[in-house]
């Protein structure tokens, strides 16, 4: 039950993209098609869990008993962008056709606030690692329902005759807004 | 480029979040009111100056192929910097604006502007473009600020201006702020055109 409350709450009513911001450059950036926004979320999903879960053993195993607690904002940020090196190293040599599939997304990902956001959040929570496992498998389901909802909107939204200012970036925030103002309607839930 | 328009192309020509679009999760994370707008403008203003600096600084010594990870490091130590002293000296502002101080690091902006300007310019220039991206950034989280603040809860600044039960909650809340800025650039496109 515990872990059904994680899952609904970080997926709806505590949406990383629609309710917390996290995540927002790729969630604009590559929106314009359904099947870059599924690239993405598959990318984002991998990274995020195990990011999350070496940062959380960082934490654990090195920051907390050492007492350097305030290393934090600067180790995680390191291992993740280590990590994304990493990731991209070992796919491309085991698995081509994944690498082929998320490749392009991977570089992108270091600079994903909502990565880096996930794993602080999980210390903040004092989540223990099962819980983590969970709630950042959740909250990369969330971003990825919110980015490929978002792309499918989009995709339609290409033949709309709009007035000249509110082309591009302008519509699609407010498109955003009405997304997230569904969104709320989650709220509650839990 | 003289050294006036280094310092001012920040606020209008290539200002990072109304036509860049950079930085846009603390853009829409933390203005629900003006003054965390501008606390947040400020604190990125300070690690986007210092880490330019220190950028320029040491440019000639950093092999090029570990440019990226060293930039990082730098950023993330000023980020930590004023994490701590918002931690000791405005205790309020550093709840309000929680999670969204140490994403200033991943925060494109400023690793942006280390590699497209202070890795290629001297320290003057640098602290300049710093100080220009970063005014030019929290101007615009500060007016994004004012406008949630005062059609959502009818203040600007804290300061009244008419009754909360009239205000728009909508805009304080999170759709208010993407819908807002949606128009906001919406605005400036018109203005730049004409």
């Amino acid at each position: 039950m515990e872990y059904v409350l994680i899952f609904i709450s970080a997926i709806f009513v505590n949406n990383i993209v629609l309710a917390q911001f996290l995540g927002i450059c790729p969630f604009l950036g590559v929106s314009k098609k359904i099947s870059t926004g599924v690239g993405m979320t598959g990318a984002v999903t991998f990274v995020m869990v195990i990011a999350t879960i070496v940062t959380y053993l960082v934490q654990k195993f090195v920051l907390d008993p050492f007492d350097v607690a305030y290393l934090q904002t600067i180790s995680f940020i390191l291992v993740i962008a280590a990590l994304v090196q990493l990731v991209e190293i070992i796919l491309k040599k085991v698995s081509p056709p994944l690498y082929q599939a998320l490749g392009v997304f991977l570089p992108l990902i270091t600079t994903n606030c909502a990565i880096l956001g996930v794993a602080i959040m999980t210390i903040q929570k004092d989540l223990n690692l099962l819980q983590a496992v969970a709630f950042s498998t959740a909250t990369a389901i969330g971003f990825g329902l919110a980015l490929i909802i978002f792309a499918g909107i989009r995709e339609q939204l290409d033949l709309v005759d709009l007035p000249k200012g509110m082309k591009g970036t302008p519509i699609a925030l407010l498109v955003a807004g009405i997304l997230a103002l569904a969104f709320m309607g989650f709220a509650g839930l839990v | 480029m003289n050294k006036l328009s280094i310092f001012t192309k920040g606020f209008f020509k290539e200002n990072a979040v109304f036509t860049l679009l950079l930085g846009m999760c603390p853009t829409l994370g933390v203005t629900s009111s003006a003054i965390n707008g501008l606390g947040m403008g400020l604190a990125t203003t300070f690690v986007l100056i210092m880490s330019n600096i220190v950028v320029s600084l040491v440019k000639d010594v950093i092999p090029d192929k570990v440019r990226i990870p060293a930039f990082i490091v730098i950023i993330a130590s000023f980020v930590t910097v004023v994490e701590l002293l918002m931690q000791a000296y405005v205790p309020a502002l550093f709840e309000s604006l929680g999670l969204f101080i140490p994403l200033i690091v991943v925060n494109c902006i400023v690793l942006g502007r280390a590699e497209a300007f202070a890795s290629k310019n001297n320290v003057f220039y640098s602290f300049l473009d710093g100080a220009g991206m970063g005014l030019g950034f929290a101007m615009a989280l500060t007016m994004l600020g004012a406008i949630r603040e005062f059609l959502g809860s009818g203040k600007m600044f804290d300061l009244v201006i008419f009754p909360e039960q009239y205000g728009m909650l909508v805009f304080v809340l999170a759709p208010g702020a993407f819908i807002a800025l949606g128009y906001l650039i919406a605005v400036i496109n018109k203005l730049k055109k004409a």
